[in-house]
C-alpha cells in the first residue's frame, strides 16, 4: 500500500527523478527466435521507475524486436520479462495486464483509421478500464491539449498531418494512464518538419518522471532526456552508458563505428 | 549581384476557369460524334434499338393483355405477354398453398417486416439498437408463430403448404441474416491461433465449399433422415434453411477472409497494446474495417443466396420460380402461346428488383462508409 502511493508520488514530481528502489521492467537472460533465427541473444536489462532509456543500433540488430517483448506483441522463447512485476508468459489475463499499465507509440502511428480522433483517445479507457464515456472524453481532450491539438477532436486520422497523427498516438497510449511507454522509432516516418513537434511532447512526458523507453535515432534527444542510451548490434546489448560518456567516449568498436557513421 | 536571385513578393492572382462546354450539342458532339469511328458506332447503335426495341415494347405493352383481360385475348394471334394471367395466379405465385382464408397472417408478417426492415436500412432514422433487436430477435418469432400457427387459436399450416415469394423471402432473408454473423465467425476461426478450432474451421469451409448447393439440400432432406432414429423427424423447410445457411456462410468465411487480410498488421497491434481483448479489437478495430473492404463481396453472397433459394424445388419446396412453373404446366385454363413465358418473366422481374435492390444498398453504404476518412 505505502509502496503504490511513493509510486504515484514519484510519478507526479516534476524533476527527472529515478526511483532507487522500484524495477519497472526487468528482463533476465532473455532469448527469441524467428523461426532457425536468433534474433535476440542473451538480453539482460533492468529499468527502475522513471527511467528514461534510448536504444540505439543499426537496423535489424532487435532493438524493436526487444521492447515489442516487452508488451508481448513478440513473445520469448527464454529467460524471462517482468513488468510492473508481473511476468510475461502465455496467460493473456497477465499479458493484458501488462498491456494495459504499458503504452506503445509506433513507427506509423497506427492510428484507428475508421474512428475519429476522440473517439480513438475513449476506446480503450471505456472499454478496458471501465471508464464512464463523459469520463473518457474529459481525460481525452485534456491529452489532447497537452499534445496540442485539440481542435482536431472530431476529425479523422487521415485528415491529419504525420506529426499530428503521432503525437493523437502519444495521446491515446496517455488516455490508459501508463505507468511505461515504448516508443518504436516514432520520429523515423515523418516529414522533418514535422519531427520537432513530436520530440517536444516526448520531452515533456520525460520531465513529468514517465518511465520511457525509446527506440530512435534522435541523438539530440538521447543527449537531452536519456539517463541512459543502450546500444544493441546483432541481437545484443554491446554497451551501454550515461549519455555523455556514451557520445564521448565509446567503448565498443561496433559503437565507435556507428556513431561516426550517424553523427557528422 | 547576380541575376538569377528572384524572389516573388506576392500570389500569382487567381484567373476565371475555362469556358465549361454544356447543352445537349455540345454533349453529343463530345460523346457520340468525337470521330468517324463514334459516329459509325452511333448509328449501329441507334439502329439496333430501332430493330430491338419496338418489338419488346409490343410484347411487353403493347399487344400485351393486361391485368383484367381474358384468356381469349391471350390466345389472340398477335397477343403480347399475358398479365392477366399472373394477376389472376398472384395468390400462388405469393403464398403456393397456404390456405386462403389465412393470407392474411403472411401478410403481416410481410408488412412487419418491411416496417421494420426499411428504418434499420435508413442511417438517420434514430434507436438502431432496440431496431436491429426486433427485426433479429422478436420478429422471426413472431413470424414463426403467425405462419405456422397452432397456437393462439391459429390454425396449424404445415410448411408443406408454404410456398411461393414467402418462401423465397424467409429463406433469404433467414439465410441472410444467419450466414453474415456465422461467415464471420467461421472466417475468424479459420485465422485462429488455436489449433483446433483453425482446423474445424478450413474443415467445414473447404468441405462446404467442395460441394454443389444441391448436393447439400438433397443431402439434407433424402440422406438425414435415414442416419436418423426412428420416429423423429425435422421439418423438411427447416433443413432446407439450415442448407443454404450453411452453404452460404462458407462462401460468407472466405469473402470476410479477404477482408480481415486487407488491415495491416499494426492495427491488431495497437489495439493489443491498449488492453484490448481480442474479441474487443475484432469488433470495434478489425471488422468495421475488413467489412468495409469486402461489402461489394459479401453483397454479391447474398444476391447469389436470394437467386440460388430457388433450388429448394429438388426437395419438394415451391418456392417463387417453382410455383410459377407448377402454374404454367397446371392451370390448363389459362394456356396460351405466351403463358409460360410471361410467368418466368414475371418471376425473373420480382428476382431482379430484390438483387437490383441490394446491390444499389450496398453501393449507398459503400459511399456512405467511405466518407470522412478519405486520405
Amino acid at each position: 500500500m505505502t509502496e503504490v502511493s511513493a509510486t504515484t508520488q514519484d510519478r507526479a514530481a516534476p524533476h527527472m527523478t529515478v526511483s532507487q528502489t522500484n524495477v519497472a521492467i526487468e528482463v533476465v537472460g532473455m532469448h527469441k527466435w524467428y523461426a532457425d533465427f536468433h534474433v535476440l541473444r542473451d538480453i539482460n536489462l533492468k529499468v527502475m521507475e522513471g527511467e528514461r532509456i534510448v536504444i540505439a543500433g543499426p537496423s535489424g540488430s532487435g532493438k524493436s524486436t526487444l521492447i515489442r517483448c516487452i508488451n508481448r506483441l513478440e513473445e520469448h522463447q527464454e529467460g524471462q520479462i517482468i513488468v510492473n512485476g508481473t511476468e510475461l508468459t502465455a496467460d493473456i489475463k497477465r499479458i493484458d495486464e501488462v498491456r494495459r499499465e504499458v503504452g506503445m507509440v509506433f513507427q506509423h502511428f497506427n492510428l484507428f483509421p475508421h474512428l475519429t480522433i476522440l473517439q480513438n483517445l475513449t476506446l480503450a479507457p471505456i472499454w478496458v478500464r471501465g471508464i464512464p464515456k463523459a469520463e473518457a472524453e474529459a481525460t481525452a481532450m485534456h491529452y489532447l491539449e497537452r499534445v496540442k491539438i485539440p481542435e482536431q477532436a472530431n476529425k479523422f486520422p487521415g485528415q491529419l498531418s504525420g506529426g499530428q497523427q503521432q503525437r493523437v498516438a502519444i495521446a491515446r497510449s496517455l488516455c490508459m494512464q501508463p505507468k511505461i511507454m515504448l516508443f518504436d522509432e516514432p520520429t523515423s516516418a515523418l516529414d522533418p518538419e514535422m519531427v520537432k513537434e513530436v520530440l517536444e511532447v516526448m520531452i515533456s512526458l520525460a520531465e513529468e518522471g514517465m518511465t520511457m523507453i525509446c527506440v530512435t535515432h534522435e541523438m539530440g534527444f538521447a543527449r537531452q532526456v536519456a539517463n541512459r542510451v543502450i546500444f544493441m548490434d546483432q541481437g545484443q546489448i554491446i554497451e551501454q552508458n550515461e549519455p555523455e560518456a556514451f557520445f564521448s567516449n565509446p567503448q565498443h568498436e561496433r559503437t565507435k563505428l556507428f556513431l561516426s557513421q550517424i553523427l557528422h | 549581384m547576380s541575376d538569377i536571385g528572384f524572389v516573388r513578393a506576392d500570389l500569382v492572382p487567381a484567373k476565371p476557369a475555362p469556358n465549361r462546354t454544356t447543352g445537349a450539342v455540345a454533349w453529343a458532339q463530345k460523346n457520340l460524334f468525337a470521330t468517324p469511328l463514334d459516329t459509325v458506332l452511333t448509328l449501329l447503335g441507334i439502329l439496333f434499338l430501332v430493330w430491338v426495341v419496338p418489338p419488346l415494347f409490343n410484347f411487353f405493352i403493347g399487344h400485351a393483355v393486361g391485368p383484367y383481360g381474358t384468356v381469349e385475348e391471350c390466345r389472340a394471334l398477335d397477343a403480347g405477354a399475358c398479365w392477366a394471367y399472373i394477376y389472376n395466379e398472384m395468390e400462388f405465385f405469393i403464398y403456393g398453398f397456404y390456405d386462403i382464408p389465412e393470407q392474411w397472417r403472411p401478410n403481416i408478417v410481410f408488412a412487419l417486416g418491411a416496417l421494420l426492415l426499411v428504418p434499420l436500412l435508413i442511417p438517420k432514422v434514430p434507436f438502431k439498437r432496440a431496431n436491429a433487436i426486433l427485426f433479429l430477435v422478436v420478429y422471426p418469432i413472431v413470424s414463426y408463430f403467425l405462419l405456422a400457427g397452432g397456437v393462439f387459436g391459429l390454425t396449424e399450416i404445415p410448411t408443406e403448404k408454404w410456398g411461393g415469394l414467402l418462401v423465397t423471402l424467409i429463406i433469404s432473408v433467414v439465410g441472410i441474416t444467419l450466414s453474415f454473423p456465422l461467415g464471420i465467425i467461421l472466417a475468424l476461426g479459420r485465422q485462429s491461433n488455436l489449433p483446433v478450432i483453425k482446423t474445424l474451421c478450413i474443415a467445414f469451409i473447404e468441405l462446404i465449399r467442395a460441394v454443389p448447393l444441391i448436393t447439400i439440400l438433397f443431402m439434407a432432406s433424402i440422406m438425414l433422415p435415414l442416419f436418423m432414429p426412428q420416429g423423429t423427424t425435422v421439418d423438411k423447410f427447416l433443413r432446407a434453411l439450415v442448407g443454404v445457411t450453411l452453404f452460404t456462410s462458407a462462401y460468407m468465411a472466405e469473402v470476410v477472409r479477404g477482408g480481415l487480410q486487407a488491415i495491416p498488421r499494426g492495427q491488431y497491434e495497437a489495439g493489443a497494446s491498449l488492453g484490448l481483448g481480442y474479441w474487443q479489437r475484432m469488433y470495434f478495430i478489425i471488422l468495421p474495417q475488413a467489412l468495409k473492404h469486402v461489402i461489394p463481396g459479401i453483397v454479391n453472397n447474398f444476391i447469389s443466396l436470394f437467386k440460388d433459394t430457388s433450388l429448394v424445388y429438388i426437395v419438394g419446396m415451391k418456392d417463387l420460380l417453382e410455383a410459377v412453373k407448377t402454374k404454367n404446366d397446371s392451370a390448363l385454363e389459362w394456356q396460351s402461346a405466351n403463358t409460360a413465358t410471361t410467368g418466368y418473366l414475371f418471376a425473373a422481374m420480382v428476382f431482379w428488383v430484390f438483387c437490383f435492390s441490394m446491390s444499389r444498398y450496398s453501393m449507398f453504404m459503400e459511399r456512405r462508409l467511405n466518407t470522412g476518412y478519405k486520405r
